[in-house]
C-alpha cells in the first residue's frame, strides 16, 4: 500500500505495464513533458510527442493495435477526441466484428475529461455517454487513486478497446499542467474531492475487472448512481441529505461500458429510489441507460437524474450550476419523497 | 447582423471600423487630436478605396494607427495576464503578447462586413477590431456582465457584431472562414474572411482540408499563420514534416511570407494577399514568424523552467532521475535518448526565449513613429485600458479563488 495521486497512479500502472512488455508505448500531444518521468524511464520511441493531428494520431493507434503493439493513445482532453470522431465510430468499434472476431484491436485511448475547474464548454465535457454507445468500445472514468491504476492495468492488458477517461479535477498534473501551479492565487482545495485527488493504492497492484461498481456508502432510503467526480458529489450529498434523516446509498459506476446493471439494480430494488448522477449530457447518455436498464428488469422504484442539460458556461459560478453538484442531487433526492 | 450592401461602413475617425460602431472608448479620447483621428487603421473607408483595392492595390499603411492598434492589444493582453495571475482569471489564458503585429497588420485591411474566424488567441484580434474592451475582460474574468454573458470564456469569445467567431479546437478557424467566405461570395461580394491560426494547427487534417476547399472553389479567404516555433511545449520542428509555406503553397493558395514583428510588412504583404482575394482572384496564406515570450499559456511550464529554473528543477528532478534509474525499463539507449530529448527541449526553449526576445513588434512598431506621437498615443491607450480592466475588477470583486462551491449570479 502506497499513497499516490490520481495521475500518478495511473502514470504508475502505464510504467509497470511497459515494464512487463516493450509493445506497450504511449503517444500524444506534449506526453514527453506531461509524462517526462516515463519518457525519462523507456526513452523517447515509447514515449511520444505527437502533432496536433487528433484523427491521425489515433486512427494510427487502431492501426498499429491491430499490427501487434500495445498503443495507449493519448488524447489531451476528450473534447478533442470528437476531431477523430471516425476511429472511434467507424473502426475501433467495427473491425474485431468486420474480422469475424479474429482480430483484436487492443488499443487504449487515454483522455482527461470533465469540469469543475473553469475551461469553457469545448474543454470541459465527458462525452462518455456518446463512447458507450458504439460496439466493442469499454469506457472508465475511475474516481481514485486505486481504481486509476488498477483499470489502467487492465486497460492496457485488455485486448480490447478501453477509452481510458482520467477526470481533469482529480489530476494534479491537468490541474498543473493548465497552469494552475503557477499561481498562488488560486486555490481548488474546496473544489477538488480529497480522497480522489489522492490515496492509498494496494501493491503489488491487481487489475481491476471492466464493469464493476463500487458500493461507496451504504443507505436503504435512497440509491445514488455516478462515477468519477459525480461519485464524490454524491458523498457530499448523502453526508448533507442524512442530517435531514435520510439515508442514501452511493454506487460508483466506475465504467460506463460495461454497465454493472446488477449492481444498479440491487441497489434500486434495496432503496426504491434512485438518482442518477451524470455529468455528461442528459439526452442519449447514461441516464437513460440506467432508467430502461431498470424497466427491462421489472425493478419498481421512483427514479430522477441530475446531469448536464447544456452548454457547459464558462463562468465559474455558472458552470458550478450547470453541473451535477450536491445541492442539485440533493434537491433531487428530495424531489422523490 | 450583416450588412446586406456589402458596403464598407468605415468611420475615418476611428481607430479600426466594425461595421457601424466605433471602437470603444473612443469617447473618451480628445476629438480632434491629429495623430490619433488620422490614425484610422481602416484601410478603405470609402467606395473607391474599395475599388482601389480591387484594382490589386494595396492600402496605405498608418503607422501611428498600426501602433495605437498594437498597444492596445499589448496592454489588454498584459492587464489580463495579470489577472489571471491575482487569480481573477479562471481556467486558461492564452495572451496574444507577441502577436500584435501580424494581427494589427492584417487587420488594417479589413472593413465593414469583413469576417474573422479565429483560434484560442484572439484577444488582439477582437481589441483590434473594436470589440469593447470592458465586455471582453469581464467575460475573460469570468462574469455574466461579460461580453458572452460569462458563457464563453476567452477561447470561445464570440462578437457577431463584427462579425469574428474565435474556437478553441485547433485548426477549426480554417474551415469557419472558408465558410464565411463561401457567405460572402453569395451574400455580399467583395468582403474577405480571414482565419488566424498558428503553426501547429498546420497539422491538423480540418485546416489542411480547408486550404483546398478555399483553393478549389477560389473563396475569398486569407489563412494567417502566426508561427511562434512552439507547438503547445512541443517543439513545433519536431512533429512537423517538410515545409509548412511550401505546403501552403502545394495548396495553390498565393503565399507570402514577412516577419511577423515587422507591422508595416505583414500590412503590405497582408494588403497584396486581400486585395486579391477580394476581387475574386483567389484565397491566399500569409506566413508571419513571431516570438511569445509568455509561452502557449500564462503558467507555460516550459516558460516556468525558464523563469525559476530551480523552482521547477526540485519540483520536476526528483522523480525524473528515480525514473531514469529505475530498475526496470527502457534499455540504457532509450534512457540516455529520453535525457537528450529533455536536455534538448530545454536548450531550445531557452535559446528561442532569449535570442528571439528583439521580436517585440511594439517596440519595432514605435521606432515608425516620432517620440513624441507615440507617447501620446501610450498614454490615451494606457488611459482606456487602465480604467477598462479597472471597470472590470470593480465589477467581478474580490475572488479570493474561483474554486466556487455555489452557484447562481455573482
Amino acid at each position: 500500500m502506497t499513497v499516490m495521486k490520481y495521475g500518478q497512479a495511473i502514470d504508475y500502472a502505464l510504467g509497470e505495464t511497459m515494464a512487463r512488455d516493450d509493445d506497450v508505448l504511449t503517444w500524444g500531444e506534449d506526453v514527453m513533458l506531461i509524462h517526462r518521468d516515463l519518457l525519462a524511464r523507456f526513452g523517447p520511441e515509447r514515449v511520444r510527442d505527437t502533432p496536433i493531428s487528433e484523427s491521425a494520431f489515433l486512427y494510427a493507434g487502431i492501426g498499429a493495435a491491430m499490427a501487434g503493439l500495445r498503443p495507449v493513445v493519448e488524447i489531451m482532453l476528450v473534447d478533442f477526441l470528437a476531431v477523430a470522431w471516425s476511429g472511434i465510430a467507424n473502426a475501433a468499434s467495427k473491425f474485431r466484428d468486420f474480422s469475424g472476431g479474429s482480430w483484436e484491436v487492443p488499443l487504449v485511448v487515454r483522455a482527461g475529461c470533465g469540469g469543475w475547474y473553469t475551461d469553457g464548454g469545448q474543454h470541459v465535457q465527458t462525452l462518455w455517454g456518446q463512447l458507450s454507445a458504439y460496439p466493442n468500445i469499454n469506457v472508465v472514468c475511475p474516481s481514485t487513486p486505486a481504481d486509476a491504476a488498477g483499470l489502467m492495468l487492465t486497460a492496457v492488458q485488455s485486448d480490447e478497446v478501453v477509452v481510458f477517461l482520467e477526470h481533469q479535477l482529480l489530476s494534479e498534473q491537468w490541474i498543473d499542467y493548465l497552469g494552475g501551479g503557477s499561481r498562488a492565487t488560486v486555490s481548488f482545495d474546496r473544489l477538488v474531492p480529497a480522497d480522489g485527488a489522492e490515496g492509498d493504492v494496494p501493491l503489488p497492484l491487481e487489475p481491476l475487472p471492466l464493469g464493476q461498481a463500487a458500493l461507496r456508502r451504504e443507505g436503504s432510503d435512497v440509491a445514488l448512481i455516478s462515477l468519477g467526480v459525480g461519485a464524490h458529489r454524491c458523498l457530499e450529498a448523502a453526508e448533507a441529505l442524512a442530517s435531514s434523516g435520510i439515508e442514501a446509498s452511493v454506487l460508483d459506476l466506475r465504467c460506463v461500458s460495461p454497465l454493472d446493471g446488477n449492481a444498479v439494480i440491487e441497489q434500486a430494488r434495496k432503496a426504491g429510489r434512485v438518482v442518477v448522477v451524470d455529468e455528461d449530457y442528459v439526452r442519449g447518455g447514461l441516464t437513460g441507460e440506467i432508467a430502461a436498464l431498470l424497466l427491462e428488469a421489472g425493478v419498481t422504484t421512483k427514479y430522477a437524474r441530475v446531469a448536464v442539460e447544456g452548454t457547459i458556461p464558462f463562468a465559474p459560478h455558472l458552470e458550478y450550476a450547470a453541473l451535477p453538484n450536491a445541492d442539485r442531487i440533493a434537491a433531487a433526492v428530495k424531489g422523490l419523497e | 447582423m450583416f450588412d446586406e450592401s456589402g458596403a464598407p461602413a468605415c468611420r475615418t475617425d476611428s481607430l479600426i471600423s466594425v461595421g457601424d460602431r466605433v471602437l470603444a472608448g473612443d469617447p473618451v479620447l480628445p476629438t480632434g487630436d491629429p495623430v490619433l483621428f488620422s490614425a484610422s487603421l481602416c484601410g478603405a473607408p470609402t467606395r473607391s478605396r474599395i475599388s482601389e483595392a480591387g484594382m490589386g492595390l494595396p492600402t496605405g499603411f498608418d503607422p501611428a494607427a498600426a501602433f495605437r492598434a498594437m498597444v492596445r492589444m499589448r496592454l489588454v493582453d498584459e492587464a489580463l495576464a495579470r489577472a489571471w495571475a491575482d487569480g481573477l482569471v479562471p481556467g486558461e489564458y492564452h495572451s496574444g503578447i507577441g502577436e500584435e503585429g501580424i494581427v494589427a497588420g492584417v487587420l488594417g485591411h479589413l472593413t465593414g462586413r469583413d469576417s474573422m474566424a479565429l483560434d484560442h488567441r484572439n484577444t488582439s484580434a477582437f481589441v483590434g477590431r473594436g470589440t469593447d474592451i470592458t465586455a471582453l475582460m469581464l467575460e475573460v474574468m469570468g462574469s455574466e456582465d461579460g461580453l458572452n454573458s460569462g458563457w464563453a470564456g476567452h477561447m470561445h469569445l464570440m462578437d457577431p457584431g463584427i462579425p469574428a467567431a474565435a474556437d478553441g479546437i485547433v485548426g477549426a478557424s480554417g474551415p469557419l472562414a472558408v465558410g464565411q467566405a463561401i457567405a460572402h461570395a453569395r451574400l455580399r461580394p467583395g468582403r474577405v474572411a480571414v482565419a488566424f491560426h498558428g503553426e501547429g494547427a498546420m497539422n491538423q487534417g480540418m485546416l489542411m482540408e480547408s486550404y483546398n476547399l478555399a483553393v478549389a472553389w477560389n473563396l475569398p479567404v486569407l489563412f494567417v499563420c502566426k508561427d511562434n516555433r512552439w507547438s503547445i511545449t512541443t517543439r513545433a520542428t519536431d512533429v512537423t514534416g517538410g515545409d509548412v509555406v511550401k505546403r501552403a503553397s502545394s495548396f495553390g493558395l498565393t503565399v507570402e511570407k514577412v516577419r511577423g514583428d515587422r507591422v508595416e510588412e505583414v500590412h503590405r504583404a497582408a494588403g497584396r494577399l486581400i486585395a486579391r482575394a477580394r476581387t475574386g482572384q483567389g484565397p491566399g496564406f500569409l506566413y508571419a514568424g513571431c516570438h511569445r515570450p509568455g509561452g502557449h499559456f500564462e503558467g507555460d511550464p516550459i516558460v516556468r523552467l525558464l523563469r525559476s529554473p530551480l523552482r521547477q528543477a526540485e519540483e520536476w528532478g526528483p522523480s525524473i532521475v528515480r525514473s531514469a534509474g529505475a530498475k526496470t525499463g527502457g534499455s540504457r539507449h532509450d534512457r540516455i535518448a529520453a535525457a537528450k530529448v529533455l536536455a534538448g527541449r530545454v536548450a531550445r526553449a531557452a535559446r528561442d526565449y532569449t535570442a528571439r526576445t528583439r521580436m517585440d513588434p511594439v517596440k519595432r512598431g514605435r521606432r515608425l513613429l516620432d517620440q513624441a506621437a507615440a507617447e501620446r498615443i501610450e498614454s490615451l491607450e494606457h488611459h482606456l485600458v487602465d480604467q477598462a480592466m479597472s471597470d472590470a475588477r470593480g465589477a467581478v470583486g474580490p475572488r479570493p479563488t474561483f474554486g466556487v462551491v455555489r452557484g447562481g449570479p455573482r
